[in-house]
């Protein structure tokens, strides 16, 4: 359940930038998740809500940008998408394949008012 | 990728293929900028927070809701990177080598811990943080060794952050040139994304587990260094295949330092505290550099305070 201390982090950020621009709510909140990282979106909603429950965040949305994983094959250099963390190179059969984008966990951007 | 507009910098790189953003300021002007080899995003003189053409309608209309976005674009594991930065630094100012040694629970981390420090206890200082949900007893398993061991408890949390291993550290003030060791939450999932400063994660697998562990929890596996496959004196009667269990460590980290180990018998614990010990020597060269890097600058500053 790391989901709870990411909903954590998240909020710290969205309410450290919510007092910043003096907002009196936040309606919805951007993230970008990588399909490669850890992080389970259904969890992590929830785990979202139940943090954000007393703040300037309470009513706001959850908006998960999936973001698709890519890699790279250390034995022919090809760039290839990846759908997990290991994979089989679809140029040479590799299994040497370098996850290179996916793994992100970020927060893109809130909605306030 | 670019976060803005989710094209592939880095990713793809064409000569002279540029491509082209559109958008819309507030005052109405709509005007579009290619995209340079290292790209930007940038903001035409109005800072986020008076862009009024920011809002879902992009425009500013009186008396309408003056909802507008803000970007953030932060990790969301900035706050805990932060603190694991403030750890490293703190580690490397002082010559010390630290791990982190990770596994799911019962693969022998604590046994394996012990066995360690017991060989090289009279070589380096060492001082351990023991991580567990609950008890005290792993930490004084390690302080029957002789060494100092700090335990924390998480409570109902899965894993060790940047934070609690800060505040160790203030409680343990570990010797310059010492060895750290850190024993996480026995979890094969959470601690993978916690960086708390360490030089190396270390991941353990017992082979009374299954070979195909590095599969199920790939995360690991990928964020570790070091695999220790451990109790290896048992595989006559078992039926894991142990060269099956490096492969698919392999295929998840293709650049993973393999060390097959029992720590109750003690087998080819020789190579892992080789390891140690090499780690331990280039974090020692490292502060050397440092120190010697202020000697000169010292040395450089008093000439030139002689020379006035």
């Amino acid at each position: 359940m790391h989901e709870m201390s990411l909903a954590e982090g998240i909020l710290q950020l969205v309410e450290e930038t919510a007092r910043r621009e003096n907002a009196r709510r936040v309606k919805t909140v951007v993230l970008e998740i990588g399909q490669l990282s850890a992080v389970e979106p259904a969890a992590l909603e929830f785990c979202f809500a139940a943090v954000a429950a007393e703040g300037v965040a309470r009513a706001a949305r959850l908006v998960i940008v999936d973001v698709p994983g890519s890699g790279k094959c250390l034995a022919c250099g090809l760039a290839q998408p990846m759908a997990a963390l290991f994979g089989v190179c679809t140029a040479c059969g590799s299994h040497r394949l370098q996850p290179t984008g996916g793994s992100e966990m970020r927060v893109r951007e809130i909605e306030i008012e | 990728m670019c976060t803005v507009c989710g094209c592939g910098e880095g990713e793809t790189k064409i000569e002279g293929a540029d491509h082209a953003h559109q958008h819309v300021h507030a005052d109405g002007t709509v005007h579009s900028h290619t995209h340079q080899y290292k790209h930007h995003h940038h903001e035409h003189g109005v800072g986020g927070d008076l862009d009024f053409g920011a809002g879902p309608a992009r425009a500013h209309v009186p008396g309408m809701s003056q909802a507008r976005t803000v970007q953030i674009e932060q990790d969301i594991l900035a706050k805990n990177n932060a603190y694991a930065s403030e750890n490293r630094r703190y580690f490397d100012e002082r010559g010390i080598f630290a791990l982190n040694l990770v596994s799911g629970p019962g693969a022998g981390k604590t046994t394996l811990l012990v066995k360690t420090i017991a060989a090289l206890k009279d070589k380096v200082a060492i001082s351990v943080v023991e991580g567990d949900q609950q008890t005290s007893s792993d930490a004084e398993r390690i302080r029957a060794t002789g060494v100092a061991a700090l335990q924390i408890n998480t409570g109902k949390g899965c894993h060790l952050d940047g934070y609690m291993v800060g505040h160790a550290l203030e409680r343990l003030r570990p010797a310059e040139e010492s060895l750290f060791l850190i024993e996480n939450v026995g979890n094969l999932v959470c601690p993978a994304a916690f960086d708390l400063g360490e030089h190396h994660k270390v991941v353990i697998l017992s082979v009374t587990e299954g070979e195909d562990k590095p599969l199920k929890y790939p995360d690991m596996f990928r964020a570790a260094d070091v695999l220790l496959l451990n109790k290896c004196d048992l595989l006559p009667y078992l039926e894991f295949d142990a060269d099956l269990a490096e492969a698919n460590a392999r295929r998840v980290n293709p650049d993973l330092t393999i060390f097959r180990v029992s720590a109750s018998s003690g087998d080819g614990l020789a190579a892992w505290l080789s390891w140690i010990e090499a780690g331990l020597e280039t974090q020692r060269g490292k502060r050397m550099e440092t120190v010697d890097a202020l000697k000169r600058r010292v040395a450089g500053l008093e000439r030139k305070l002689a020379a006035n």
